[in-house]
This record gives C-alpha cells, sequence and structure tokens, in this order.
C-alpha cells in the first residue's frame, strides 16, 4: 500500500533523510523506531504530502504522493496546537468527519463514541485548553480514529498520557486497526511499545536518517500487556530493537555503547 | 482584581477632580478660563436634559456608528485578502508604511475641499482613519495563524478555502476584534474633530465650537466630559464582548501568562 524507495530531504544544506526506504503493506501496523532528532517526523510528514521531500519516490496505492493523500489521518506529536482551541472537544472531534458527508447528528454520535474510547466519555464539552495534556492527546487520537482513515499516520501517539492509559489507547489502536482494517504508521521512541503493536518494527539510524533493520514481530495477531511482554520472542525483539536504536548492529552485543 | 483596577482609575479620577476644584476656589486661576469642577459638573448634568445637546449627540454618535461599520465593511475585507496573498501584501506594503504615520487629522482640510454633504465628509475622514487598525490586525492576524493548525485540517483533505474558512478565520477573529475597538476610540475622536474642523450643523463638535463662540467654557467642557465617557463606555462594552466572542482566546494567554 505505501511504498518508500531513497526518500531523501534536507532543510537548507541539513540533510534529515538519507535515503530512507520501506514498505507497508495494505491493513499492516509498522512502527518506526530512532533517536531523538533523526527525522521521524519529517519521514511522516513526508508521507502526508505535507512537505515536498528533496528526493526519492513515495508511492501510496500505486500512485506517487503530490498532494495530501485522500483518505488519511494524523496525529501530530504537537497534538496540542493541532486542536483548534474555539471549540469543543466533541466539535473538535466532529470537524473532519464532514468530509465524509455525515449529517450533524451523526457526526456528533461518530465523535461521541471515539472520546468514549479514548476514555473521555464526559469530556465532550470542554475545551482544548481547559485539559490536560494526556486529555489533549487522546482528543487527537479520538479524531483520527473516528475519521476510519484507510492510512493513519501517529507521531508519538502516547507521550503524555500515563502507563494504564497508554496501555489502553495501545491495545485501542490494535483493535481498531484489526476491526478496521486500517493500515497505521506509529512513530515512537518507546521501544517496548513499538515491538508491542508492530507487525513490523523498522529502526533508523541516527540523522541524517536511513533504515537499519526492518524486523518482523512474530507475536501473532491477539496480544496482551501482560502476558505478550513476558513471551520469549518479545523480550529478544525488544533487546534487538534497543541495540539497534543504541547505535549497535543487529547481531554485536556492544554493551560499551550503552555508554 | 478587576475591581481593584476599575476602584483605582475612579480613585484617580476623583483625585483629579477634586484637585481641579481646589484650584478654582484657591482663585489662582480666572474662574472664566478654568470653571471649577462643580461648575462642569453641574453643566454636565444639565446637558443631559438640553434638547439641543442631545440631538448633537445624537448626531455625532450616528456619523460614529455608520463610519465604524463601513470601517469593518471596507478594512476586514481587504485585511483578510491581503494576509491571504503575501504577494499582494509585499506590493502595498510601502504604500501603507507611508500613509499611516500622517496625523489622520491633517487630512480634513483636504476632505473638506472633496465633499459637500457633511455627513459625507465625516464619514470619509472615519474610514480613513479607524481602517488602520483593523487592516493591520487582519493582516498579522490571518498571517500569524498556526501552521500545524492549518495543516491539521489539509490532512483530513479539506481544501483551501475550507482551511481559511475553518482555521484561518476564526484564529484571527480576536485580533481584528481588537482591531476594531481601536478603531471605535479613533472614530470618536475623528467625528468631533471632523465637526470643529469642518462645521455643520450638529454634532458635539458644533456644540463645543458654538460654547466657545458663548464664552461659555464651562458648557465647553462639560461637552468634552460627556465625549469622553462616551469613548470610555464603547471601549468597555467592546472589551465585554471580545471577552465573551473569544473566551478560548484570552483563557489561553491568561494560562500562558
Ligand atoms: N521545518 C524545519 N526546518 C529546519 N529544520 C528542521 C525542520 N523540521 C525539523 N528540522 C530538523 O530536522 C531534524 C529532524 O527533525 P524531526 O522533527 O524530523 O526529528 P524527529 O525524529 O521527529 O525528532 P523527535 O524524536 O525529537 O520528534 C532535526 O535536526 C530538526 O532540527
Ligand atoms: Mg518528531
Amino acid at each position: 500500500m505505501l511504498e518508500i524507495t531513497e526518500l531523501v530531504h534536507s532543510y537548507g544544506s541539513h540533510r534529515v533523510l538519507d535515503g530512507v526506504s520501506l514498505s507497508v503493506a495494505e491493513g499492516e501496523l509498522v512502527s518506526v523506531v530512532g533517536p531523538s532528532g533523526c527525522g521521524k517526523s519529517t519521514l511522516l510528514r513526508s508521507i502526508a504530502g505535507l512537505i515536498r521531500p528533496s528526493g526519492g519516490q513515495i508511492l501510496l496505492g500505486g500512485r506517487p504522493v503530490d498532494q495530501i493523500p485522500d483518505n488519511l489521518a494524523i496525529v501530530f506529536q504537537d497534538y496540542s496546537r493541532s486542536l483548534f482551541p474555539w471549540m469543543t472537544a466533541a466539535n473538535n472531534v466532529a470537524l473532519p468527519l464532514r468530509r465524509r458527508g455525515l449529517d450533524r447528528r451523526r457526526r456528533r454520535e461518530a465523535a461521541m463514541a471515539a472520546l468514549d474510547q479514548v476514555g473521555l466519555a464526559d469530556a465532550g464539552g470542554k475545551y482544548p485548553w481547559e485539559m490536560s495534556g494526556g486529555m489533549q492527546q487522546r482528543v487527537s487520537i479520538a479524531r483520527a480514529l473516528a475519521y476510519r482513515p484507510s492510512l493513519l499516520l501517529m507521531d508519538e501517539p502516547f507521550g503524555s498520557v500515563d502507563a494504564q492509559t497508554r496501555e489502553d489507547l495501545e491495545d485501542l489502536v490494535l483493535r481498531v486497526c484489526a476491526h478496521h482494517g486500517m493500515t497505521i504508521l506509529l512513530i515512537t521512541h518507546d521501544i517496548d511499545e513499538s515491538v508491542y503493536v508492530g507487525d513490523r518494527v523498522i529502526v533508523l539510524t541516527r540523522s541524517p536518517a536511513r533504515v537499519s533493520a526492518d524486523l518482523k514481530v512474530d507475536l501473532g495477531a491477539s496480544r496482551d500487556q501482560i502476558a505478550t511482554r513476558q513471551l520469549d520472542e518479545f523480550v529478544r525483539l525488544r533487546a534487538e530493537v534497543g541495540r539497534l536504536v543504541r547505535g549497535g548492529s543487529t547481531t554485536a552485543t556492544t554493551v560499551l555503547e550503552q555508554h | 482584581m478587576n475591581h481593584v483596577r476599575v476602584l483605582r482609575g475612579v480613585v484617580g479620577a476623583a483625585g483629579f477632580a477634586v484637585a481641579v476644584e481646589a484650584v478654582g476656589l484657591s482663585g489662582l486661576v480666572d474662574e472664566r478660563f478654568l470653571p471649577r469642577m462643580s461648575t462642569i459638573l453641574v453643566g454636565a448634568a444639565g446637558l443631559i436634559v438640553d434638547p439641543e445637546f442631545l440631538a448633537d449627540v445624537v448626531a455625532t454618535l450616528t456619523a460614529w456608528a455608520l463610519g465604524l461599520l463601513l470601517t469593518v465593511a471596507v478594512a476586514v475585507p481587504a485585511g483578510l485578502t491581503l494576509g491571504a496573498l503575501p504577494a499582494a501584501e509585499r506590493a502595498v506594503r510601502p504604500l501603507i508604511e507611508f500613509l499611516r504615520p500622517i496625523p489622520s487629522v491633517a487630512i480634513i482640510p483636504l476632505a473638506i475641499l472633496l465633499f459637500s454633504d457633511n455627513l459625507h465628509l465625516k464619514l470619509a475622514v472615519i474610514v480613513y482613519a479607524s481602517s488602520w487598525p483593523v487592516l493591520i490586525n487582519a493582516i498579522y492576524g490571518l498571517r500569524d495563524v498556526d501552521p500545524l493548525a492549518k495543516e491539521t485540517l489539509r490532512g483530513f483533505g479539506f481544501g483551501p478555502m475550507s482551511v481559511l474558512a475553518r482555521v484561518a478565520l476564526p484564529s484571527a477573529a480576536p485580533f481584528i476584534a481588537t482591531g476594531v475597538r481601536v478603531a471605535s476610540g479613533i472614530a470618536i475622536i475623528l467625528t468631533v474633530s471632523a465637526e470643529l474642523l469642518a462645521g455643520g450643523s450638529e454634532g458635539i463638535g458644533i456644540f463645543i465650537t458654538e460654547a466657545a463662540g458663548g464664552n461659555r467654557i464651562d458648557l465647553m467642557l462639560a461637552a468634552t466630559l460627556w465625549a469622553g465617557l462616551f469613548g470610555v463606555l464603547s471601549n468597555a462594552v467592546l472589551v465585554a464582548v471580545e471577552r465573551r466572542l473569544f473566551r478560548w482566546h484570552h483563557a489561553r494567554s491568561e494560562a500562558a501568562r
């Protein structure tokens, strides 16, 4: 569904993406991990058609991305700036549904259902600036989920919520992905999370970013916060991703590089 | 906190009034040139029931309201257009930078030559002078819309017109409203100035000119007091409207403080 070849991007003379190639199949959930500032958000913005990369190719459903693709939803890393402060949470979630041709009542129902899913059933009437960071982040997740896009791009979507809520949201995304057949690209810097939610984990190198590994996650379709994290395969993958993010190679156990 | 501020203002104004009264009582200044505060206040109170003065007030306020309305009708669309089209904004920028610092009162003599109708003259002067803050705030308000807010809507597949209507306009609205409030103050100044310089048959400015002709400094100052009070009142009303309409904007900037 998504095919990226040799993607290159520079801000001025500052090279950020240095030939990133990856592909995502229909219905797949791919996590992308990489050190801070390596170019993850830049990659996501290129896929979304919000910036025009300096070089390389992005194919979405076989067609090059030269403008903003249809049927796309984005959860921005800077979630608070992406909510509209003059609207209540429910209206923020309902607004994109205008593109779906739903009438006012149906939009409202869908918005309330999505807010309920992220645990904000009672906060629909609140304004973003009346909410905590974690609540705002959940509103922006609800907005993307309610839209039911075929491709969902999420940029560190669970950064501001507590551990328990984070686990609930991870499971929610897994459920929604399976149920509605969404394709999801999820950026995170949490190594455990990348393995837990991903069908595959793509590890990026330090800036300028290249793909340093593309790992298949063999944990089955249904995952459980406790049981899955105890599986040998999970522990192995987590260690491997951890090494890769720190800059080691796939096989070497480079303990010293942790310092 | 707000109450404390109001109270401080009232104390300040009362203190000033008492000082003027004391100067009058002391006999240091000839009362014909600086009437005692009590005389001015009694005069101001008397004006409320003076039908001639009331007709003048109506004339001035009509010109003010029409002028402000026209200002909004002209400057808001112009500012939004220039804010949305940076190339156009750069093209007219030098012109704006040149015209804006010219004291608006200075164009009244020109307007006197150009307009035979007294109301048209006033309106032209008001619109010219009051448009600047609305225009500038609309341009900057639109230009400073958070790009991420626009990208959010674009990401969901909304076109440029939808983004303008649903993100850019609501974001810029509080700034435009502030521009209109500043414009309302300028408009009252220009209305009275035009009446003073251009003459005419009715208006607070005309009343002041006539009082001066009759050597009634107390009435001049009483009428001026009413004009000033109106300015304060309209500003307060517009501030209240802004706070109500753009609660999200003020709540956010207060939280940021
Ligand atoms: N609009 C921009 N103009 C110039 N440089 C930019 C811009 N956006 C990002 N950069 C630079 O590009 C590099 C990669 O930024 P990017 O936001 O893609 O990284 P990231 O992997 O998402 O980081 P983080 O994990 O902190 O979110 C950084 O060095 C950043 O300073
Ligand atoms: Mg980022």
